[in-house]
């Protein structure tokens, strides 16, 4: 009898499974949660739930349902995650993605499945051209964009050679591309080192002293970046060569990287200081809902691209069958974001500005990042004409 | 030529520090042969006591010496409340539990510390490059790392060779159901030796701290040289750790360093600078597959049992 009824119970729940499933949107969300990194995946986690709460936790009326997943910042466990979010949970988007080699391992995964992917972080160079999808949308920016940037100013600040250093895998190999796609000085060395496990950074700091390069670049996100720069001032490279980079210095590593942050420059689509409406209201509710944390572009990021799937599912009245109809809609880029408004590429990559952050005080005396100059207006990124899509 | 001595000084320093870790670590697998994962968390464990210490008490000397203190302790504690159980037991379960110990540190670090990192900060006077030899300047704080590292392998040398503790740590090493007959108290013996390479990764985690972040998981990399160096050297032989952890320090950082330009000579721009770090990472795997193969108990290994 009492078998029965758990029985009957658990068919009832079985079936009442799908018909919730349909009334909900549902959202995986692929980042890395643990290990030295996870802090990143905390930030885009703490903005996107920022962002839900913002919409009222509901998206044309319908509750939102998101399945947070780590990718222990490996592309085979990240494809994994991305598998079981697309054929058990059935989710509606995916979301998320810090690293690049996470995210072109499980492109194929979601591309195949026509369900959307938001990438909210990574931007390979591959995604932009060759491997550009319908399904496939950036609120981020393509790699080589912010380095390109930074290369940009870098010719403004008449730097006349640069020493590159960065990681050995996809990102690191876009971002020094970019550098060198804009830059007109010489480039005295490229250095990739191992990632993530190579910590210290001595050999290659030798090497770009030794090589007298009149400046040097480096991409290190996370926290290698802390290590970096402990290293370059340790060293006293710091008062012999300056340092430019892209996405060494943000809010997660600055509390660490302290005062050897102050005067490295840094090229970055989104500060925390742009004066739009609605960069205010999502850096103050920011920082009262997380107490003594500060939101990154990472976290920016994630926040717009919840608001691109709000944009999307309320173009259709939430019916999520008309694929094609929300990408139309997306490819519009029909919401307000954080940056300020922007445009799609083809290619489903923002064509955006670039702006040149600092290391200053605030009003706290706490350090903080702040926009000094616009780089680069409406820039798009350099793959464009090799994606197929029109 | 300057630019070679710099590079063998990088790499002199790495195998120092990485000798201080597989110091611990051979002894306490060579004499007690027990296996022990968890030593990577007494590495992590000493630099974030020191960062701890040093921001209470504003002096790095005074802070960096009360964790090694407290390293010390916590791995007396450690053997005591849960390792010594496990003496008897197969490898494979020692194996087992304390990669259980590994969990359990990196989850009370988050508890206590938080998962963001601590950050270790140097006083003004280890920041400064000095000059070694005219035209050759080198971090103070590394050479540093230099001079401590090389006092301490000094100070182990002469308490290994000369004193009473260090005979019976090499009797220990050669015969342990010996030295148990011979009325030798085996227990106070492990425990201090588990103490000692306690010691020795936490002072090699709070050195390395200022040079990295203080992080969860910071011992885990790490502790796979060490073992790759124990296994070189010899298990249980402090001399065979010494040498190999130098060789593996200068073979890994002359590898970084001069691979990809010997490489860019062969092949073209792009595949060497792919080729070379992962090339470059390789070689002391090469180096311990090599000597696996032509002297399987290590170059230096400690006395046969």
């Amino acid at each position: 009898m009492k078998k029965a009824f758990w029985l009957a119970g658990a068919m009832a729940l079985a079936l009442a499974q799908p018909a919730t499933a349909a009334d909900s949107i549902k959202i995986g969300f692929v980042s890395t949660f643990s290990g030295p990194t996870a802090v990143i995946g905390n930030d885009m986690r703490n903005s996107f739930e920022l962002a839900l709460d913002h919409l009222g936790r509901k998206i044309d009326g319908k509750p939102v349902e998101v399945i947070y997943e780590d990718d222990q910042q490996k592309p085979d466990v990240g494809k994994q995650k991305t598998e079981k979010l697309v054929q058990s949970d059935k989710v509606d988007f995916i979301v998320g993605y810090i690293w690049s080699n996470v995210l072109l391992a499980s492109l194929k995964t979601a591309v195949d499945s026509k369900t959307f992917l938001i990438s909210a972080n990574a931007g390979p160079s591959q995604l932009a051209g060759e491997l550009c999808s319908p399904y496939v949308f950036s609120t981020s920016w393509q790699n080589d964009q912010t380095p390109a940037a930074m290369g940009l100013y870098m010719n403004q600040k008449g730097v006349k050679s640069v020493f590159l250093i960065g990681p050995n895998y996809a990102a690191g190999k876009d971002m020094l591309a970019g550098v060198k796609s804009t830059f007109k000085g010489e480039v005295v060395g490229e250095e990739y080192t191992v990632w993530p496990s190579q910590l210290d950074f001595s050999a290659e700091l030798t090497k770009a002293r030794n090589s007298k390069a009149e400046s040097i670049f480096v991409f290190y996100p996370g926290a290698a970046g802390v290590q970096f720069l402990n290293q370059y001032a340790q060293a006293g490279i710091k008062q012999q060569i300056p340092l430019y980079t892209a996405f060494t210095v943000d809010e997660l590593s600055l509390p660490l990287q302290k005062d050897n942050a102050i005067g490295i420059p840094g090229a970055q689509e989104w500060v925390n200081d742009l004066p739009n409406d609605e960069n205010k209201k999502f850096v103050a509710d920011y920082r009262k809902k997380y107490t003594g944390l500060r939101p990154t572009y990472y976290g920016a990021q994630a926040y717009d691209a919840a608001q691109l799937i709000n944009s999307a599912v309320v173009a259709v009245k939430g019916d999520l069958t008309k694929k094609d109809a929300m990408k139309a809609e997306m490819e519009k880029a029909n919401f307000k974001s954080l940056r300020g408004p922007f445009k799609y590429g083809k290619n489903h990559i923002p064509i955006q500005n670039f702006y040149l952050q600092d290391v200053v005080k605030d009003a706290d005396g706490q350090l903080s990042l702040k926009t000094v100059a616009t780089i680069v207006k409406d820039d798009q990124d350099r793959f464009h004409d090799k994606c197929p899509m029109k | 030529m300057y630019l070679v001595i710099e590079q063998l000084l990088n790499g002199l320093q790495f195998g120092l520090l990485l000798f201080l870790l597989a110091a611990g670590l051979t002894l306490v697998f060579g004499i007690m042969d027990f296996v022990n994962l968890a030593h990577g968390s007494l590495y992590m464990m000493g630099a974030y006591f020191a960062a701890t210490f040093v921001a209470w008490t504003g002096s790095f000397v005074l802070g960096t010496l009360m964790a090694l203190g407290a390293t010390l302790l916590l791995g007396i504690v450690l053997e005591y409340v849960a390792l010594r159980h496990l003496y008897g037991r197969d490898h494979l379960d020692q194996v087992l539990a304390t990669f259980g110990l590994i969990l359990f540190f990196n989850d009370a670090v988050r508890l206590i510390w938080g998962p963001a990192g601590l950050a270790l900060p140097l006083p003004a006077w280890l920041t400064v490059p000095v000059q070694i030899i005219p035209g050759v300047y080198y971090p103070a704080y590394r050479l540093m790392i230099i001079v401590v590292a090389l006092a301490v392998a000094a100070l182990l040398y002469l308490v290994v060779m000369r004193t009473r503790i260090g005979m019976l740590i090499r009797a220990g090493a050669s015969n342990r159901e010996m030295i148990g007959a011979l009325g030798i108290n085996i227990k106070l013996l492990f425990t201090l030796v588990f103490g000692l390479g306690a010691a020795l990764a936490g002072l090699a985690g709070l050195m390395q701290a200022p040079i990295l972040t203080v992080q969860i998981g910071m011992g885990e990399n790490i502790l796979i040289l060490a073992f790759v160096i124990i296994v070189i050297g010899g298990i249980g032989s402090i001399r065979g750790a010494f040498m190999a952890a130098i060789f593996v320090g200068i073979i890994d950082t002359m590898g970084r360093a001069f691979l990809p330009d010997l490489l860019r000579k062969v092949l073209s721009g792009a595949a060497a600078s792919t080729a070379a770090p992962a090339l470059s990472s390789m070689l002391i795997y090469l180096l311990m597959a090599i000597v696996l193969v032509v002297r399987p108990e290590g170059l230096f290994p400690a006395a046969k049992r």
